[in-house]
């Protein structure tokens, strides 16, 4: 089918900068072609899961840091009710007399209940006293000015051992340091994949780069005869590499986006409040989407390279 | 314009293909280059179309050193070349229109630039009405012909050609003859490889380098010391297109 004539003038000019149209067709079995392309959509796609994974557990991190970096758990340990209830009003008095003290909030036995109730079942009466009864804490939540940390807890443990001596004083942050430190590792494990196959579509690359070379070496010693440059035959495959790996990347872009709704969906549908905070944002979007051109990039130099490197060994 | 001084020639660890080669090719000069197969013929061509370092000995081409000279400046030396390969060395899935602007393409004439030049010069060789064929659909001649518009499009400072009248009927080869011959008058220096003992007749002026087992005979000393020629302006000729 024939080109309108403004789409024709548009594409010749988006060429211009590869050595034009006709340069081009110098060499027409350079691209990648066969199963290349393919070879990148997939790496694409993998690269877009992994990418975004790792995302939206930076997210997920971020999130579950910025709600906790202030947030500390008074728990009165105590067996007897009567002497838990005391103190846990004692400790809330104290508390609320504090000058780093933003706001605090004691826990309802109800709301203890129904955090208990998934490993003691439906049955289990945590307010009773008596031998059947389990102890359960009572648990002040204390929003501090400013972040949890050191000094503040010890303004507070010293504010409480008068008034609440079975007081346990500790930031929030700290009973999820194991979870981060675990959220921590996947993120590297994500980056390092991302690597990985970043470093899997230039081998690929490079292979498919110099079957091209071989393939068309008797014309390639012509162009170079003729006064051809090693920059001008790059070019060439250059240019065709690039049209297939964004072919390659736009597809994979797709197959990776799609798999990430999906799993985005299923998370979502778990309802769990922590896992909400891993939702991807427009940053993240833009940085997903900016992977296919990282892919076209990276198969680019990796084409120009290998081209330039075995050009080297003619005179 | 080319000098060769003491050049050698060896492949690998092998003996000398070329030993001794010294020789001056003046501009405007025209060369037949004679010898029997494995003379050293084609070792000598790929010296002069830079396909080749020597072993050893200087090369001088157009005031430069071309064996020091640094490989990313060869191109533009290449580029003042014209060659006809014995094979045609044709891009075979380009049409006889596009390999002969390939000199002028890689030398980044633009396209509308050399529309007239590359169909004047097929006009020139007999192949206008081919201009669209691929070189597989070309007889031998045809391909011949393709291959000597491509190595002359470019008016080169040196025409370098290795059996150029080999598959063309005796009409063509005396009219290719006469073109080689308005290239000399215009400046160019003209090397013919050749089997055909007729030819070196058919130009006066020339000057043969015969190769014996890969050394040059150079009995009278003209090819050290060639007679200058005058050189004529191209519009003069009326040769070319």
């Amino acid at each position: 089918m024939k080109r309108p004539p403004v789409l024709a003038r548009a594409v010749a000019r988006s060429l211009v900068p590869f050595g034009g149209e006709r340069a081009a067709s110098l060499i027409p079995h350079a691209r990648l072609a066969g199963p290349m392309p393919w070879v990148i959509a997939i790496m694409v796609a993998l690269t877009v899961v992994a990418a975004a994974g790792g995302l939206a557990l930076s997210n997920l991190v971020q999130s579950a840091r910025s709600e906790l970096s202030g947030a500390a758990t008074v728990q009165i340990v105590e067996p007897l009710t009567v002497e838990r209830d005391r103190q846990a009003r004692a400790a809330e008095v104290a508390l609320a007399g504090l000058p780093d003290v933003a706001g605090l909030r004691v826990v309802p036995q109800a709301e203890l209940d129904a955090l208990l109730d998934p490993w003691l079942g439906g049955g289990a009466d945590t307010g009773l006293q008596g031998d059947g009864a389990v102890p359960v804490p009572a648990l002040i939540d204390v929003e501090l000015r400013g972040g949890a940390d050191a000094p503040k807890l010890t303004v507070l443990r010293n504010a409480l051992r008068g008034v609440a001596p079975a007081a346990r004083v500790d930031a929030q942050s700290a009973w999820l340091g194991p979870v981060f430190a675990a959220i921590a590792s996947l993120q590297w494990l994500a980056l390092t994949l991302v690597v990985l196959l970043a470093l899997t579509s230039a081998a690929a690359v490079w292979l498919a780069a110099r079957s091209a070379l071989g393939g068309n070496r008797g014309t390639i010693e012509i162009v170079h005869l003729l006064g051809g440059t090693d920059a001008q035959i790059a070019r060439i495959f250059q240019r065709s590499v690039g049209f297939d790996a964004a072919a390659g990347g736009t597809v994979g872009l797709a197959l990776g986006m799609a798999a990430v709704l999906v799993l985005g969906g299923q998370f979502a549908a778990l309802g769990s409040g922590m896992v909400a905070g891993g939702g991807l944002g427009m940053v993240d979007w833009l940085l997903i989407a900016a992977i296919p051109l990282a892919g076209v990039a990276i198969a680019m130099l990796t084409a120009r390279l290998t081209i330039l490197g075995a050009l080297r060994r003619m005179l | 314009m080319v000098t060769f001084d003491n050049v050698g020639l060896r492949y690998g660890t092998d003996r000398e293909v070329l030993s001794d080669i010294s020789f001056t090719a003046h501009a405007g000069g025209f060369y037949f280059l004679t010898g029997a197969s494995g003379a050293g013929k084609t070792s000598m061509l790929k010296l002069l179309y830079l396909a080749q370092r020597p072993s050893r000995g200087a090369i001088r081409m157009f005031g430069t050193d071309v064996i020091t000279l640094p490989r990313d400046r060869l191109p533009g030396f290449r580029r003042r070349l014209g060659v006809v390969f014995q094979d045609f060395r044709l891009v075979p899935h380009l049409s006889a229109f596009d390999n002969v602007a390939l000199p002028l393409r890689v030398s980044g004439v633009r396209e509308g630039e050399l529309v007239k030049p590359v169909s004047d010069m097929l006009e020139w060789v007999g192949l206008a009405h081919r201009v669209d064929a691929r070189p597989a659909t070309l007889s031998g001649g045809e391909q011949q012909r393709v291959a000597i518009a491509r190595a002359v499009i470019g008016r080169p400072d040196m025409l370098i050609a290795d059996e150029p009248t080999g598959n063309v009927d005796p009409d063509m080869a005396w009219k290719l003859l006469r073109l080689f011959e308005a290239l000399t008058r215009l400046g160019t220096t003209v090397v013919v490889a050749t089997h055909d003992v007729h030819l070196l007749r058919k130009v006066p002026d020339s000057l043969i380098m015969r190769l014996d087992k890969g050394r040059l005979s150079d009995p009278t000393g003209a090819l050290r010391f060639p007679p200058r020629r005058e050189l004529r302006a191209f519009d003069d000729l009326g040769v070319m297109p």
